[in-house]
């Protein structure tokens, strides 16, 4: 192996992959509106209630975008919500889940952060399986957005 | 027994095949959010442009998936098994054109040129686009909804994970033949000589003693926290005061449990006020098109047991899953006002 090699080598030993594998991305090949409603659906399906679609497309245009279509989706189950804040306070800033979709020309990308990576933050084995379902939940939720033609 | 040792034995042989046989699968799963359904970019680059894809050997396609750019929003996917990886790199070979010339067969082989000359040569024709040190465009892949000055990000050259990926023969080629389609040209018809564009790969090459690697996992709590010595009320509206006066905008205010309980029924001691900058959310967005993470601002009020805190994400630990460079310098600035913010409010 040439020194080239090593060095190059032992940079990439250094390379954090740390978050690299926790951002859930889907891309739909649909629009804008027909992904928002599929992506609310999905997240229906799953057992949760949205709370809130917040509109982050004030003044975007003026600023020279193409596009205003960019929502964050809120959502949860009302009793887990209640009993893991008062439970954990600390998981309140992650609190209700969200999940970002925008407009890319003319189909949309949603991405949202792993819920798993909130075990760091609540590291009780009992909230394991409700990370992992969480998880396993936002999982569906994006392949069903990438399945949609 | 026999019978189903023999079973597990087959069913293990078969599976990386069954893996091999959905590159198309993984690469919508994996790679199609970012570099498009078929190749032609968004957040990522595009990858179905015929210049790069008869440039690039199977074995950069395999590096870039394995180690990524560290610090240039491609993650390194490295739980990604080896057959996973081979069937990602055949179906990024299906985007070829089928008249296409065959793509390069990997090469280790040098190119020897003069790294002073090419230095020269690299900042008269070269750093324009990648940058006086090969640090490479801002932003993300191409736009299709954001205003930039060129229509792809240029690749950065000094970047760990391009430098082991790339071989020189690719960079060469790169360099004589262009890449049709981005803002890439042949510097054969620039008129520099093969001489020339050795001494460039040879520059290119040397920023392997330099190239600024990932900086190691951030010890960052993931939330940040404040206990203030007020009441519920009054911190929120300290924290009201406190936003505005860092030139934050008051959105709205509501319990956490907003949209989940009746009104009256909600919680009404987990209180969040949510602000913005739109400035700050212009450049945010011009960095990474995904940080709706972040947005909108937000800070959370809560008394439990008689004891009022104020919370918050932390950015710096959030900016970590997009792995790029560009947004943590951001982050590390928007944690600065978060924690002035929760300080102001709390004291």
């Amino acid at each position: 192996m040439s020194l080239r090699h090593l060095v190059a080598t032992a940079l990439l030993c250094l390379a954090s992959i740390a978050g690299a594998e926790e951002l859930f991305m889907a891309r739909s090949a649909q629009s804008f509106p027909e992904t928002m409603l599929a992506l609310q659906e999905a997240i229906t399906r799953q057992g949760y209630v949205l709370s809130r679609v917040q509109h982050v497309d004030v003044g975007l245009t003026e600023m020279g975008f193409a596009t205003d279509k960019y929502r964050v989706v809120f959502f949860g189950k009302p009793e887990e919500i209640r009993a893991l804040s008062a439970r954990y306070p600390q998981l309140i800033p992650y609190l209700p889940l969200q999940v970002t979709i925008f407009a890319e020309g003319e189909e949309t990308l949603v991405v949202g952060a792993d819920p798993l990576m909130l075990q760091r933050l609540v590291p009780d084995p009992a909230m394991a399986p409700v990370f992992r379902r969480w998880r396993d939940d936002l999982a569906v939720v994006m392949e069903s957005l990438r399945a949609l033609r | 027994m026999f019978k189903v040792i023999l079973l597990a034995v087959m069913l293990a042989g078969a599976l990386p095949a069954a893996v091999a046989a959905d590159g198309a699968q993984l690469y919508g799963q994996h790679c199609a959010a970012c570099h498009g359904l078929h190749g032609e970019g968004g957040v990522g680059v595009p990858l179905a442009l015929p210049d790069f894809l008869s440039t690039a050997d199977d074995d950069f396609l395999r590096k870039t998936l394995r180690n990524g750019r560290p610090g240039r929003v491609m993650p390194a996917f490295r739980s990604l098994a080896d057959a996973e990886v081979e069937a990602i790199v055949g179906h990024l070979r299906s985007f070829a054109k089928p008249d296409a010339p065959a793509a390069r067969a990997p090469s280790s082989a040098r190119v020897h040129g003069d790294v002073e000359k090419g230095r020269a040569l690299f900042a008269q024709h070269c750093a324009a686009c990648h940058g006086a040190n090969g640090e490479g465009g801002h932003g993300t892949g191409v736009t299709f909804s954001r205003p930039r000055d060129l229509p792809i990000m240029p690749p950065a050259l000094n970047n760990a994970g391009f430098l082991a990926a790339a071989s020189d023969a690719m960079i060469k080629a790169t360099l004589m033949r262009g890449r049709e389609g981005t803002p890439m040209i042949s510097y054969l018809d620039q008129g520099l000589s093969e001489q020339d564009i050795n001494n460039i790969v040879a520059f290119v090459r040397s920023f392997e003693a330099s190239a600024p690697a990932q900086p190691p996992p951030l010890d960052e709590p993931m939330i940040l926290e404040a206990e203030s010595s007020y009441s519920l009320e009054e911190t929120v509206e300290n924290m009201k005061r406190a936003a505005i006066g860092k030139n934050f905008r008051l959105i709205r205010e509501q319990r956490l449990e907003h949209g989940f309980f009746p009104e009256g029924e909600e919680n009404a001691k987990q209180v969040i006020v949510y602000f913005c900058n739109f400035n700050f959310i212009n450049q945010a967005l011009s960095l990474d098109p995904r940080v709706g993470l972040f947005l909108p601002c937000r800070v959370t009020v809560v008394e439990q047991d008689g004891v009022v805190k104020v919370l918050s994400i932390n950015p710096k630990h959030l900016s970590a899953l997009y792995n790029n460079r560009e947004l943590d310098a951001a982050c590390d600035e928007m944690t600065e006002l978060y924690e002035g913010i929760l300080e102001e409010a709390t004291l």
